[in-house]
């Protein structure tokens, strides 16, 4: 039985939609086939917490009297990328301060969401126009215009999983890693995981409203590197990363809940987000879709020791929750990097929220593309 | 009775064996989990100290009577919890089963007396949460 986006928003009007995690949906469906779930569930709910590089903001710090073309920009001792109009700037996560390694624009970022007073400083060669050279003054997230974040790639796919082979720690994006595969490290929410309930993107595209930090924000675009060519699963699951998605938000509506600024030793700075997307469950392949359990996802383990981190070992979610999986023969204590108590916490809120009607469902505007892979970057001559 | 402590050397008692004086005088079995000597050659050792509450009470004396300070390891742990978003990557590297995260609720557990002070989760916090006083 189908139902369709109207059906489902005049059932939540009425007070009488039924939303459930999607935790909550798959121990449901270890007992009800997907036809029994498609009729009697509505909406379900995904989040993660996780980090994502890939973030940043547009902020517009409004024109000062004498007005400057804002060029070399800093924001709290992080530089800001200025290459945008006067006085507009974009501010990315993994900036740091040349002062500080361990603090950079998640800080910022960060700082702004909790309405901390920022030094801003800039400098510009002086036009007709726009006459002055120097500015310093304080702002906030009450003084500028705009904060807009538009984060370039969030909410992967799945992640593989990583671990080390060689014979020192090694520190990673994907946290410390110990030698002779002594841990293996993983970052998903697996079966409460956005993208992972949806594998096929039918219902997450381009204007699907999302919990982005605590706020209401949307899908901009595919996200960078978004890649459809990945093994799947039988349910259709990808084993390791593969669609993003580009999400966009008003900071000034965020918390720091949901936001929080993150320094991996030797690496250097990222971004954890909150993000959470609820699933409408239109039909009975949805249903089967969002009833994926940890055991069902796969997900390979890359060597972070060896160059181009080939995958050394597969596995799935239910075996990485654990708390150690095999890797040829030898039993590997496993951790995860993302917060599943914070992602729980993101899908129960957005549950209440969309059963109250307050976060609103719709179909996409448009599909995000359903071929799609990623280049490598090639060391080459000139094309003739 | 078994307790971990760490002891804290001055330059002027780091000449004197020690553990060999807890082990021979006092009957007391020490498992040495961690030890270094700082440039200034001031010493910290992690001890776990196991023996009659007696006799390892008068080797507590002595080594007070060393001026070799002696402070109970769980207090030298500090993790910031109330701002932990429970992330998990603290667990990754703690061998010792001091820090912990699983079923049901997947928050963050801390049994202090499990700590050894190997220090790894201090860098591997990425929020800087953890502190760890040791050989400082």
């Amino acid at each position: 039985m189908a139902k369709s986006y109207e059906e489902i928003n005049a059932k939540i009007a009425k007070g009488e939609a039924v939303v459930l995690t999607a935790e909550e949906v798959s121990r449901m469906a270890a007992e009800v086939p997907p036809a029994e779930i498609a009729e009697k569930v509505d909406v379900v709910t995904t989040a993660t917490f996780g980090a994502m590089c890939s973030s940043g903001c547009f902020i517009n710090f409004g024109h000062s009297a004498p007005p400057i073309r804002m060029e070399s920009i800093s924001l709290g001792g992080v530089p800001l990328f200025g290459g945008v109009a006067a006085v507009d700037a974009y501010i990315g996560a993994t900036e740091v301060s040349p002062e500080d390694p361990s603090y950079g624009g998640a800080h910022v970022i960060e700082a702004l969401v909790r309405g901390d007073e920022l030094l801003l400083k800039a400098h510009g060669k002086g036009t007709d126009c726009y006459p002055r050279r120097n500015i310093e003054t304080w702002v906030s997230k009450k003084t500028v215009n705009e904060i807009t974040m538009v984060n370039p790639r969030n909410a992967y796919q799945n992640y593989a999983a990583a671990t080390n082979s060689t014979e020192r720690v090694i520190h990673t994006y994907m946290g410390s890693l110990l030698p002779r595969r002594g841990n293996v490290n993983y970052s998903t929410s697996g079966e409460l995981s956005p993208l992972l309930n949806d594998p096929y993107l039918r219902t997450i595209g381009v204007g699907t409203r999302v919990f982005l930090a605590g706020s209401q924000g949307f899908v901009a675009w595919r996200g960078t590197q978004f890649n459809t060519t990945k093994p799947r699963s039988e349910g259709g699951v990808p084993e390791s990363n593969a669609a993003t998605l580009m999400l966009s938000g008003d900071l000034k509506e965020m918390s720091t809940d949901f936001l929080r600024a993150a320094y991996f030793e030797k690496y250097g700075v990222t971004l954890y987000i909150g993000i959470g997307i609820p699933i409408p469950i239109l039909d009975e392949d949805m249903a089967r879709a969002v009833s994926v359990r940890n055991r069902d996802i796969p997900v390979l383990v890359c060597d972070y020791g060896v160059e181009g981190h080939p995958a050394i070992a597969r596995t799935n979610y239910e075996a990485l929750r654990s708390g150690k999986v095999a890797i040829e023969g030898k039993s590997v204590r496993t951790a995860s990097l993302s917060s599943l108590a914070k992602a729980r916490e993101i899908a129960l809120l957005l549950k209440a929220q969309v059963a109250s009607g307050a976060f609103p469902i719709a179909p996409p505007v448009q599909a995000l593309p359903a071929h799609s892979s990623v280049s490598s970057l090639a060391i080459r001559e000139k094309s003739r | 009775m078994k307790e971990k402590y760490i002891l804290e050397y001055s330059s002027a008692v780091v000449d004197d064996p020690v553990i060999y004086t807890l082990v021979r005088r006092f009957d007391i079995k020490v498992n040495i989990l961690r030890a270094e000597i700082s440039p200034g050659q001031e010493g910290s050792m992690l001890v776990e100290l196991e023996g009659e509450d007696a006799k390892l009470a008068e080797g507590r004396d002595y080594l007070a009577s060393l001026k070799v300070r002696l402070a109970p390891l769980s207090s030298s742990l500090s993790v910031r919890e109330e701002t932990c978003v429970h992330c998990g990557s603290c667990t990754g590297v703690c061998f010792s089963g001091c820090l912990t995260m699983g079923d049901p609720d997947w928050k963050l557990a801390v049994d202090r007396e499990k700590c050894i002070a190997c220090g790894l989760c201090v860098q591997a916090c990425p929020f800087g949460l953890i502190s760890l006083k040791f050989g400082e």
